[in-house]
């Protein structure tokens, strides 16, 4: 009976669907609303706090922005900023790739070596940032290499992952049919990492910056965590707002503009 | 003589799988390998093709290697032409006669999902065409299959075997299609043991 009774229903809506249900809106306009949202979202907040010592609204963020900005100052710390995440993403991401495809690959080493994969995936970023400062000095190598370390665990973990899911029928294919190790790497092992390479790297991404922004809060005369640590000692709720808001701006157009495509561009098979 | 093949002892762990093995296939021959089930026939292709090297004895194989899977093993992200161009280095134009070989004319840019299961089969059967082999490998290529498909691999598998005229070693356990593509048979029993 009730199998019947779920099965009309289900006949009922699809015809619906078919006829009049609103097409679904554009990815990159749910993506403006639902930004705009949070905007008045944090207005309503600031409206109710009422005291914008505390908490400025965006009405007074954002002019404060635009001073920032045409002052030049904004760019030179985001600036310095996106220098250091794109050192330590670089850094961390070839590193981890290799290590994680080693391990995947050769269960003897990874038996090895996961003990030390645990030991440095449960290590506090903080304490690494410290001991780099400390051994290395308060300078930029210190900084990358704090924040590369703190990277590296995570990006193994996944590219492990990735390579253990490796198809070995397609390998038996490469080497019966001789293909070239450039060839192999190129159209055989990559494109089954790519779905993961893409996670990791946008997983990383977000994860290097708010490190670095650590990193920079604790030890660097540039930057924006260096930035947000002048005004918190200066009590300035609003430039602490307007720096951490402009770097979040510049990953979410990194990941709009740059992961994304990319992304699309590795699944493109999928899709066809 | 394109391959020679003497295996003393293949275990695994302390069962012997294969054991005192020896026989030779020319240009033109096909040699059927029959046996039920777990008796050692993809272990033995495994072992021709290269892809095992852990055993006791000796394999010579000369000249170009194709070999064709029981499953279709293609690239899931390279177009069909590319399947082909890339893992037998043909070019564009050889890579569209050996999908026309197949009867896969006008499919080269599909990517592999995008062809019937049937279609992935011929492609996978090019790939073997494209390479223009010395010796071939065909490991049950028709299992799994329904009939009429069956029958059309045969089919093409055998014109392609008449036109290159390979070292053609075919696994299988039916019995009709060793009797239809093969020049010579050869019975894997289960040996034995503890």
């Amino acid at each position: 009976m009730s199998d019947v009774a779920l099965s009309d229903k289900v006949s009922i809506v699809g015809g619906r669907d078919a006829v009049t249900a609103p097409r679904p809106l554009p990815d990159g306009m749910v993506r403006v609303l639902s930004l705009s949202g949070l905007l008045i979202f944090w207005w309503a907040l600031a409206w109710l706090k009422a005291d914008p010592m505390v908490l400025p609204g965006p009405q007074i963020v954002l002019p404060r922005l635009g001073v920032e900005a045409m002052s030049g100052a904004l760019w030179t710390h985001l600036g310095a900023t996106l220098w250091r995440v794109a050192q330590a993403f670089v850094t961390a991401m070839s590193l981890g790739l290799v290590l994680g495809i080693l391990m995947g690959l050769m269960p003897r080493l990874n038996r090895w070596l996961d003990p030390w994969l645990v030991f440095f995936l449960n290590l506090p970023a903080l304490v690494v940032i410290v001991l780099c400062f400390l051994w290395i000095g308060l300078n930029e190598t210190a900084a990358i290499v704090a924040v590369a370390i703190n990277k590296i665990p995570l990006v193994t973990a996944m590219m492990r992952e990735g390579a253990r899911a490796l198809n070995g029928p397609l390998a038996d294919m490469a080497q019966v049919f001789g293909m070239s190790r450039m060839a192999r790497l190129r159209h055989i092992l990559l494109p089954q990492l790519a779905p993961h390479l893409a996670s990791t790297a946008r997983s990383g991404l977000s994860l290097i910056w708010k490190i670095v922004l650590v990193v920079e809060f604790l030890g660097r005369g540039q930057g924006v965590g260096f930035k947000i640590h002048l005004h918190f000692q200066m009590f300035d709720v609003t430039m602490v707002m307007v720096y951490a808001l402009s770097f979040i701006a510049v990953m979410l157009a990194i990941e709009t503009l740059i992961l994304q495509p990319l992304e699309r561009r590795a699944r493109r098979w999928r899709e066809a | 003589m394109s391959l020679q093949v003497a295996i003393r002892t293949k275990r695994f762990g302390a069962t012997d799988v294969l054991r005192d093995l020896a026989f030779q296939v020319a240009r033109g021959e096909v040699l059927a390998v029959l046996g039920p089930s777990g008796v050692g026939k993809s272990t033995l292709l495994r072992i021709l093709a290269g892809l095992d090297t852990a055993f006791d004895g000796q394999v010579r194989r000369e000249g170009r290697l194709a070999m064709v899977f029981q499953e279709p093993t293609l690239m899931p992200w390279r177009s069909a032409l590319d399947n082909l161009r890339l893992t037998t280095g043909v070019n564009a134009q050889q890579a569209e006669a050996a999908l026309s070989r197949v009867g896969l004319t006008g499919k080269g840019a599909l990517y592999p999902g995008q062809l019937s299961l049937g279609q992935q089969r011929r492609l996978s059967l090019a790939r073997a065409y494209a390479a223009k082999p010395d010796i071939l490998l065909l490991d049950e290529p028709f299992v799994s299959l329904d009939q009429t498909l069956v029958e059309d691999m045969l089919a093409l598998t055998e014109s392609v075997i008449a036109e290159q005229r390979p070292a053609t070693v075919f696994v299988t356990h039916a019995r009709a299609e060793a009797d239809r593509l093969a020049t010579r048979q050869m019975m894997l029993t289960a040996q034995a043991s503890a």
